[in-house]
């Protein structure tokens, strides 16, 4: 399954891999021809537009579709009543916990509109200016249900309850009867009250943080075309086609081979395109109409109705020694699912003290429901918001213990051979290595002026293995096409093209690398979970070695001697004994070109469900700058230190570092999602919903460490995670360092901090 | 009643029909089939639909359709000349400014404009001018050293 | 359905006859007018396109006075040299705007008309003591831009009536003009606070004259005139300045929004008096005769 060939991939040297050719899509990209989810049109296409809940939560009485239908132009419309009851079940493969039954019900409401936004009711017309007009036709009649908006309002007495026939699972104690609470856990080890009492020092802290959005500039966009079989092919910008034609098939109540899933270009995604939103009723519309239907979401619709990430309330505690040993940890981690169960709470139990030894932790996580917009995953989902708590307790230990934060955490970084505080053993990993290389950069010794401050922040996550499938087909010229089943959203199949390339030792620019859709590949997860160069690349290399297979069994064929006697180097076939015999070396090309008359085409494949994944680990550094008399904070520098075991391409390496800290920077300073009282989000706009611009950044440098994954052929850990793990707690750090003042709820808005400078001062 | 409207897109008289609260965006993307123009927000805060307008950088989000008569349109489009694609065009690809993509014609367009006006922009005067192009993924960082790569280039006279 | 309408009138008389139409809006850059369509608030039944009539859309020096079009894009206000050399904060005012794309389009006439109480040139041109010139079926009449405003969205404009543009009368030697405004990120946002600063220094250096406005901390830009008169007869000292900051912050009647609470707003008010005043004494110290 895992391809390694023995060698540490330390030992070798690599030819392709670690180069940092131009990206394969890159001239479309940068040129308008590429083709992203919206930039799709088929003859005779109507425009599809969704009715959505006015009411934050509502019983739907009845719909009346009536006028819309009137309306001339108007060729489908659907509600609720036209999807099948769809039973609970785990909804696999995503980047989440999730239930089918409950996704069923996200993507068109049945009795009950459970946010603001939710979809309701969907038209299929000549216009889309027809089809506004059509929804704004249909008469809903709504029993309107006093709304829950916090994890405070959600969790008290007498709060109105979203699923009355929901129950509490998880760990006692749990609340009896029906509520909010959708599930409690705990976890941990040791002997925590013994822990606390041996520390010397005992540091405990609390978090709010607000839902944010992951922010990808494409909104949701679907056409999706039925044909007179009933069978529908679908175009769709997602992170995951197999993921959108299992979980549409079972929206609809067909079988998986009804559908057929394009993945098209797709404009960001960050988590929150592994799931469903407009797909089945696209693909129902254009069923019923009998042509195809393009469904776009709005910018507005996309903050008001697809997946944010949770709003938290998070707590931790941890006890130190006076030299600074960590003794105990504890943690209590209540997070927002959203409308529907399922928020990443419990990937936060696992990463929240995953970076440091600790023998005596109890960690606590709730999931909660509440009436906003269902969370879907973003970024590590669930990991920043734990780290905020814990990295900013191990700032304020590091103060009280007169110790430099960053040895503070070397004094109990994990390495190899510690068991993980979420159960694992690490095999070789490079936590400590950052921190190292952190400490020794510039930026950690560069002299701060007036109301300036650095905070250091470090943040892990797990990435993921899952299952991929990969094709190598080599063409009669020589040039090699590498098909898998994963969208590219930072760039990937550069990457791919770079293993394969390595393997087949032929330059990279003779390798195109194809993402394919639901019929052209093996069934393949999601790219997220920071899997694809990991995962999908264990898949192309093994396909590529299969090829070599094929090729030196060709040459052994052509040369007559057995295959044990034929080497591939530096993309030829060699006759590895010492007598040549006159056998010159067979380039790929050659061979290529021999193929039909030695057996047929040379196509490599492989399938796997990776394993061994190995985790990422990062140190942040974060100078900040205050205006004491506004609360306006500026970022001055900012340094990414992360492990990514090989960076085959490093340029895209780098940016997944970049990218994620930026994220990680708005997510601290300035981004939430405000309600009103009614649950109406009042800044569904990128007006309101103020992501960082260019200028509010400075560069970001990065350094990629690289202790190498022994798990993988080429060393490769997932990089696109980590990199938001750290900055809300460097940001938070930074800023209560600059100013002075004890934070304890994002964002870091000018308001809340000027307001903390005044009580301080 | 629709209005027929007589433009220059990329240098070619074009003409469409349309009612007049269509925005240059939709004609661009759903009449003129130039789908290299995205929507990220229709509401001018994101810089995805960037186009230049007589020379002027505006977002096609916010003319509508019909004002463009008798108007000069340049889209992404219209950036590379044949087989030459532009410099800015070439260091973005170098730099690895693009991860996604889906914002990058609107930073060419916007950056083109820039250096064509000021050919030797400070950093921060790039970061300002860039920032009504929002970009999700890359943190800005690339694109900036591209953007200043690029103007390096066309001041050497390297295009 | 109804069918919208849209017409390019080149005449003030032709632009004036067609606003009078019901559900007609005039439509300069569009950065407000379309993005309130599309957010829900109501299309027009008729575009007035008014950027192809020549007063609307020129910038002229005149003997005692600075001519600016109401549908000039904010992007040619800044780049005109006269409007940089006398009015130093309305350009600066201006190019606050939005983006450069935003620029590109809106005007400092719809950024008025559009009567925001945080519309960014307001303040600015509310300390300049400029005067808005509107025509209309009656003829033409002149209002002090911080009359024009009533109240968020509303202004003095009757159906029928067109701004043509800004007067705005040549700075008194030896004065100048500063505009400043609080946004959390560095760009893009809507002010939380914006203060314009204009003051006129006699020979020794000390104001003999100033004008403080605020945006966004009440239902309209105001005048602070509290603010001013802690200017006059001061060279700009600290404790002047702190007097200026006390009087604004006393002055603004703000609301709790998404963009800012009351009490931060009326902080903010103090810190960007004084900021602004400050490089208003600053500029019109080395401002020529």
């Amino acid at each position: 399954m895992s391809g390694n060939d023995g060698r540490t991939p330390s030992d070798k040297k690599w030819k392709y891999i670690g180069t940092r050719p131009i990206r394969h899509d890159g001239l479309d990209k940068v040129t308008g021809r590429a083709q992203f989810g919206a930039d799709y049109a088929l003859p005779g296409m109507l425009w599809g537009k969704v009715l959505r809940s006015p009411h934050a939560h509502a019983r739907i009485r009845k719909i009346d579709v009536t006028a819309a239908l009137a309306l001339d132009g108007v060729k489908a419309v659907i509600t609720g009543r036209d999807f099948p009851n769809v039973a609970s079940e785990a909804a696999e493969g995503g980047e989440g916990a999730g239930d089918m039954a409950d996704l069923a019900m996200n993507v068109i409401a049945r009795d009950k509109a459970l946010y603001h936004g939710h979809a309701v009711a969907a038209v299929a017309a000549t216009t889309a200016r027809i089809a506004e007009e059509a929804c704004k036709r249909i008469a809903v009649d709504y029993e309107v249900l006093k709304p829950v908006l916090s994890l405070d309002e959600a969790l008290a007495k007498d709060a109105p309850i979203l699923h009355e026939n929901a129950r509490a699972t998880g760990h006692e104690p749990l609340p009896k009867g029906p509520s909010n609470v959708a599930s409690r856990r705990e976890m941990g080890r040791g002997d925590v009250a013994k822990g606390f009492a041996d520390a010397d020092v005992v540091v405990e802290r609390e978090f709010r943080t607000p839902m944010v959005h992951q922010g990808y500039i494409e909104p949701h966009a679907v056409l999706a075309r039925t044909g007179q079989d009933g069978r529908a092919v679908v175009w769709c910008c997602t992170q995951g086609a197999f993921q959108v034609r299992a979980y549409s098939a079972k929206v609809l109540g067909v079988s998986t081979d009804m559908i057929k899933v394009i993945p098209t270009e797709i404009g960001g995604g960050f988590g929150g395109k592994t799931t469903i939103y407009g797909e089945p009723l696209a693909i129902l519309l254009s069923r019923k109409a009998g042509r195809p239907v393009k469904l776009v979401m709005s910018r507005e619709e996309v903050f008001r109705a697809s997946g944010p990430t949770s709003g938290t309330h998070v707590r931790v505690k941890l006890g130190a020694t006076r030299d600074g040993k960590l003794t105990a940890g504890e943690a209590v981690l209540v997070y927002e699912a959203g409308a529907f169960k399922g928020s990443p709470v419990t990937a936060a139990m696992m990463t929240v003290f995953a970076p440091y030894k600790l023998a005596n932790v109890r960690i606590e996580g709730w999931d909660v429901v509440v009436n906003k917009p269902k969370v879907t995953a973003y970024r590590a989902p669930g990991a920043p918001m734990a780290a905020l708590a814990v990295e900013t307790v191990l700032d304020e230990l590091a103060e009280q213990l007169g110790l430099d934060p960053i040895d503070l955490r070397l004094e109990n970084a994990v390495h190899e051979g510690v068991q993980a505080t979420y159960g694992p053993k690490y095999r070789a990993i490079g936590f400590v290595e950052t921190l190292r290389a952190a400490k020794s950069h510039p930026h950690y010794k560069a002299p701060l002026g007036p109301n300036q401050g650095r905070g250091v922040a470090c943040g892990f996550w797990f990435n993921a293995g899952m299952s991929s499938s990969a094709n190598v087909s080599i063409n009669e010229d020589g040039s090699a096409v590498v098909v898998t089943g994963n969208p590219d959203i930072g760039g990937s199949r550069a990457s791919m093209a770079l293993m394969a390339a390595e393997e087949l030792g032929i330059p990279v620019e003779s390798v195109r690398p194809v993402v394919a859709d639901t019929e052209a590949i093996g069934y393949t997860d999601v790219t997220g979970g920071s899997r694809v160069t990991f995962a999908t690349g264990m898949a192309v290399i093994e396909a590529a070695r299969d090829v070599v297979r094929q090729l030196r069994a060709r040459a052994a064929q052509i040369w007559s001697v057995e295959l044990d006697a034929v080497g591939w180097e530096d993309g030829r076939a060699v006759l590895l004994a010492e007598e040549k015999n006159g056998h010159e070396p067979l380039s790929l090309a050659q061979l290529a070109a021999k193929a039909a008359n030695t057996g047929g085409p040379i196509v490599g494949r492989a399938a796997l469900t990776a394993r061994g994944a190995g985790p990422g680990f990062a140190t942040h550094l974060c100078d900040v700058e205050v205006d004491r008399e506004t609360g306006a904070v500026k970022v001055l520098r900012y340094t990414a230190v992360q492990d990514a075991g090989k960076a085959i391409h490093p340029s895209y390496v780098e940016g997944q570092y970049q990218g994620g800290v930026a994220q990680g920077i708005g997510w601290a300073l300035n981004e939430e999602y405000i309600f009103d009282k009614s649950g109406v989000m009042e800044n569904a706009g990128f007006l309101d919903y103020r992501m960082p611009v260019a200028s509010d950044l400075p560069m970001i440098d990065t350094v990629i460490v690289e202790v190498p994954n022994p798990m993988h052929p080429h060393g490769v850990r997932g990089v696109g995670e980590t990199p938001i793990v750290p900055p809300l707690a460097a940001v938070t750090n930074a800023v209560q360092r600059a100013a002075r003042v004890k934070l304890a709820e994002l964002p870091i808005s000018p308001p809340r901090l000027l307001e903390a400078i005044d009580r301080s001062a | 009643m629709k209005i027929h409207v007589h433009t220059r897109v990329n240098g070619e008289a074009t003409e469409f029909l349309c009612t007049p609260e269509r925005s240059l965006l939709e004609i661009l993307r759903d009449e003129l089939q130039l789908t290299g123009t995205k929507e990220g927000c229709a509401t001018g805060d994101c810089g995805a639909c960037s186009v230049m307008l007589d020379g002027r950088l505006v977002c096609a989000c916010l003319v509508l359709a019909p004002e463009v008569e008798g108007r000069a349109i340049e889209t992404i489009e219209g950036v590379a000349k044949g087989d030459q694609i532009h410099v800015l065009q070439k260091k973005f690809l170098e730099h690895a400014a693009l991860q996604c993509g889906i914002c990058t014609p609107g930073f060419i367009i916007a950056a083109k404009a820039l250096l064509e006006r000021n050919p030797d922009p400070s950093e921060e005067e790039t970061r300002y001018w860039l920032a009504g192009n929002l970009c999700r993924c890359t943190g800005y960082d690339k694109i900036i050293h591209a953007v200043l790569d690029a103007a390096a280039d066309l001041r050497g006279g390297a295009r | 359905m109804e069918e919208t309408r849209y017409e390019a009138p080149t005449t003030i008389a032709q632009a004036a006859r067609l606003l009078a139409e019901p559900g007609a809006r005039a439509l300069a850059g569009g950065t407000d007018l379309i993005v309130q369509m599309r957010t829900g608030r109501g299309e027009p039944r008729l575009f007035v396109d008014v950027k192809r009539i020549p007063e609307l859309a020129s910038i002229r020096l005149d003997a005692k006075s600075l001519w600016l079009g109401a549908a000039v894009p904010a992007a040619l206000v800044v780049e005109n040299r006269d409007v940089a050399r006398l009015f130093p904060g309305l350009a600066e005012a201006t190019d606050l705007i939005g983006s450069t794309q935003i620029q590109g389009r809106a005007s400092v006439g719809g950024n008025l008309c559009n009567a925001s109480p945080a519309a960014d040139t307001v303040p600015a041109l509310i300390a300049l003591g400029a005067v808005c010139v509107i025509a209309g079926p009656q003829g033409e009449r002149r209002v002090p831009v911080e009359s024009f405003a009533t109240a968020p969205g509303k202004s003095v404009l009757a159906a029928g009536e067109l701004l043509v543009g800004f007067e705005l009368p040549l700075p008194a030697p030896r004065s100048s003009d500063a505009y400043l405004r609080f946004i959390p990120r560095t760009e893009m946002d809507i002010a939380v606070v914006g203060a314009g600063v204009s003051v006129a220094l006699d020979a020794g250096g000390v104001c003999t004259q100033a004008r403080v406005a605020l945006g966004a901390v009440a239902p309209t830009a105001i005048l602070v005139p509290a603010a001013a008169a802690a200017l006059v007869g001061s060279r700009g000292e600290d404790e002047a300045l702190a007097r200026a900051a006390a009087a604004a912050s006393a002055a603004a009647r703000p609301i709790d929004d998404k963009r800012g609470t009351v009490e931060y707003r009326r902080k903010v008010s103090g810190v960007l008096t004084k900021r602004a005043a400050a490089a208003a004494f600053e500029r019109a110290r080395g401002a020529r005769a």
